[in-house]
């Protein structure tokens, strides 16, 4: 891949809003990855919350491993409920506790709760509260939403480790931003950095080439 | 100089404490008080009643096994076990153990020599002093003042034996009801508090003694019954004095004397004293617990219960606030007009006299609640309250952010459950799963998980076995399927081997093996093979998925 030199940073820091996440595959890590590495430097506990087929295939958060990633331990509220729109009640209960850091929602599917209106209670919510939401979904089709930011995250193969050549090196995925409220989409190869939190390398611009192409 | 600025006023108050003195005659000022000296006389009139309950501590071991299922024969040798200096010590028996030899302070390994049919448990003296406590409140049916006095219980039944239709009927009543709770109970009614101790302890059964009798009755008991340590009462053995009236008949004066440096429990003639009610000894009770419940009592029977909580909830903290406690759980009861209770609990993470939040903890809760013909009573308690001093808030106008949490915590947990909503708890372990154990949210902090190399954002639990397709000699599998998908394996690290905890796993407990592995779309996972090709543990090494990365 031809990496150019890094892009204006498309989210520079963010106001608190809803973005919704599109894991690639069920099990991939990278949506998780691309979540954590936006956490920001704030304090508080992050609640987690998964509907029962998101923890069954997708796996529990594991604050060990994301305290690694981040570099610092990070405090986590699990809640496990039963059905998306369990999920969404919580979710929209938490946006406006300020004392969060953020609110993660993983929800299975399509379910019919999870409609316009829905991500729309929870944009607002989570834009008065101040806190960031993030919508975590699986095997989900991308259709109406009104999350401010819409992303689909996938792993990309890692570059060898400096001092292993077998060995996977630092994580990197493509990040695709398909629709966003005003934001140019585009493409690119998303990694975490330590300092800034996640870095974003320009890999292909989506909008213009489909555009022309089309 | 400023020693004389000091000891000038002490001096004329005539306050100045005893210097050492070499001789002990002025001693007796302190501790032999006679009738008409210092010290408050008891007041007249008195009856205590003084519960003894000699085994309690295995009584309410039979009684929970019993709930649990597993009743206990009175032929069973029982003996509680507690830690000693030197390994296990008996700390209480049955009859049963008790005719086989087994008695408290012995060995286990002894009691187990003497009696190998002998049935040990743990004891659990903490819940039993907790479990006498209560039964002290619950004492308080029969008069007001009751207390826990070591290991019985005293109560001032001073003007309240008529309203059980006399003395003998009340004694009668109170060992009946104690029965029927599975305790042996010895009781003694008698003027003072050392005279009803001696004889719940060494007089006959039920045995009730007047004023009058006091020092014929007292005279022929051992001086154990004066409620001192076994070392005193050997001493006075040993001086030739073995009953309480060998004891009195010595005069004051000497007893004084050599008893001058004794502690105040371990002095005999203060004992005796007491005993005879010569000196006053108050029972000391502690207050009825607080009770907070709110009731709602309807003129006509109504089915939903929502409309009434904001009241019921304002009437609630109000008592709270009141006596300065805030609640950590409350329980809705509704008593359906025909006659049947239903109640909805919910906890909260630290206590709280928000009228707002306690009424919104029971938001979506009521509705599976059967209303049946309606309700005509509602009420709101708070089952466990603790002390909540009123706190000024920040100047500003902020709001404490750690209760925001903490509001939240309660909401969802009383809407998914208690057990839905957790923390990790960071535990000293390298087994993965071991590592962080999930614990309820409402309790106090854990630990918080430290970083670590190496470990996945996602953990599967349990972890699932994968299907190796082309196994390689050395490192993970080329090739394997999971969740009927096939993976490539194109980069790998590792192996880290965790041992098995020998502490805690069971024999034959399998080693692992961890590989960060990467497929060929670059998905990143965490593998790890169980045990060795002949470790002699079991057959073939086998493959499990347990986590994915970043």
């Amino acid at each position: 891949m031809s990496c150019a030199d890094p892009s204006p940073d498309p989210i520079p820091d963010r106001t608190p809003t809803l973005c919704e996440v599109f894991a690639a595959t069920a099990t991939d890590g990278a949506a998780t990855g691309f979540v954590l590495a936006q956490l920001g430097p704030g304090r508080g506990p992050v609640l987690w919350v998964q509907d029962r087929v998101s923890r069954r295939e997708g796996g529990q958060p594991y604050a060990t491993g994301l305290a690694s990633l981040r570099g610092r331990p990070v405090e986590v509220l699990y809640l496990e409920v039963g059905r998306a729109k369990d999920v969404l009640w919580a979710m929209e209960e938490a946006l406006g506790c300020a004392a969060l850091a953020a609110v993660i929602g993983e929800v299975w599917g399509d379910p019919p709760a999870l409609d316009f209106t829905a991500t729309k209670r929870l944009a607002l919510r989570a834009e008065r509260g101040g806190v960031q939401a993030w919508l975590l979904r699986r095997a989900a089709t991308a259709d109406l939403s009104a999350a401010r930011e819409r992303w689909r995250l996938g792993s990309l193969p890692s570059p060898p480790a400096p001092d292993d050549a077998r060995a996977p090196g630092s994580p990197i995925w493509r990040a695709e931003l398909f629709r966003a409220r005003g934001q140019v989409p585009g493409e690119w190869v998303a990694q975490h950095d330590p300092s800034r939190g996640l870095a974003l390398r320009h890999h292909a611009p989506l909008a213009e080439p489909r555009r022309a192409a089309g | 100089m400023s020693g004389n600025v000091i000891r000038f006023p002490a001096r004329l108050a005539g306050a100045e404490p005893d210097p050492p003195q070499p001789s002990s005659a002025r001693s007796p000022r302190t501790t032999a008080p006679g009738p008409s000296g210092a010290f408050p006389v008891a007041p007249p009139g008195r009856r205590f009643l003084s519960l003894h309950l000699p085994r309690f501590a295995v009584e309410r071991r039979i009684a929970r096994l019993a709930r649990r299922g597993s009743l206990l024969q009175a032929t069973t040798p029982l003996a509680l076990l507690a830690e000693g200096t030197h390994g296990p010590v008996v700390h209480a028996t049955n009859p049963a153990a008790e005719a086989e030899g087994v008695h408290a302070g012995m060995r286990a390994v002894d009691a187990r020599a003497l009696c190998p049919a002998l049935r040990m448990e743990e004891a659990d003296p903490r819940g039993d002093a907790e479990a006498l406590g209560d039964l002290a409140l619950w004492c308080r049916r029969w008069c007001p003042w009751t207390a826990v006095d070591g290991t019985g219980i005293m109560m001032d039944a001073t003007g309240s034996a008529h309203l059980r239709g006399g003395e003998a009927a009340l004694l009668e009543e109170v060992e009946a009801r104690l029965a029927r709770l599975g305790l042996n109970a010895r009781l003694a009614l008698a003027p003072t508090r050392g005279a009803a101790w001696a004889l719940a302890r060494f007089g006959g059964a039920r045995e009730r003694c007047a004023p009058k009798d006091l020092p014929a009755r007292m005279a022929p008991l051992p001086v154990r019954a004066l409620r001192i340590g076994d070392g005193t009462a050997l001493l006075l053995r040993r001086l030739g004095l073995g009953t309480v009236g060998d004891l009195a008949a010595v005069p004051r004066l000497s007893l004084a004397r050599r008893f001058a440096r004794a502690e105040p429990a371990e002095n005999p003639l203060l004992r005796l004293d007491q005993m005879m009610g010569r000196l006053a000894e108050p029972l000391h009770c502690p207050d009825d617990p607080p009770c907070f419940l709110a009731r709602a009592v309807l003129s006509e029977p109504v089915e939903d219960p929502t409309p009434l909580l904001p009241a019921l909830s304002d009437q609630l903290c109000t008592m709270l606030g009141a006596r300065g406690f805030g609640a950590r759980r409350i329980a809705l009861t509704i008593f359906r007009s025909d006659g049947t209770v239903a109640r909805a609990e919910a906890a909260t993470a630290r206590a709280t006299r928000d009228p707002a939040h306690l009424a919104r903890l029971f938001d979506g809760r009521l509705d599976n609640l059967d209303p049946g013909f309606g309700f005509d009573l509602l009420t709101l308690g708070a089952t466990v309250a603790e002390p909540l001093p009123e706190r000024q808030p920040a100047l500003d106008g902020r709001r404490d952010e750690g209760e925001d949490l903490a509001k939240l915590v309660d909401r969802l947990s009383a809407r998914f459950g208690p057990r839905a909503l957790l923390r990790p708890a960071f535990h000293e372990s390298h087994v993965p799963e071991r590592r962080e154990v999930p614990v309820p949210a409402l309790g106090p902090a854990p630990p918080v998980p430290p970083p670590a190399a190496g470990r996945p954002l996602r953990l599967f639990d349990p972890p699932e076995e994968v299907r190796v397709v082309y196994a390689v000699p050395e490192g993970p599998p080329a090739q394997f399927v999971w969740r009927r998908v096939t993976h490539r394996v194109t980069r790998f690290a590792g192996p880290e081997r965790i041992a098995p905890e020998w502490w805690r796993d069971r024999p034959g407990t399998r080693l692992r093996d961890y590989y960060r592995v990467e497929d060929h779309e670059g998905r990143r996972y965490w593998l790890y093979r169980e045990g060795l090709p002949d470790d002699g543990r079991g057959g073939n090494p086998r493959w499990f998925m347990q986590g994915s990365f970043g």
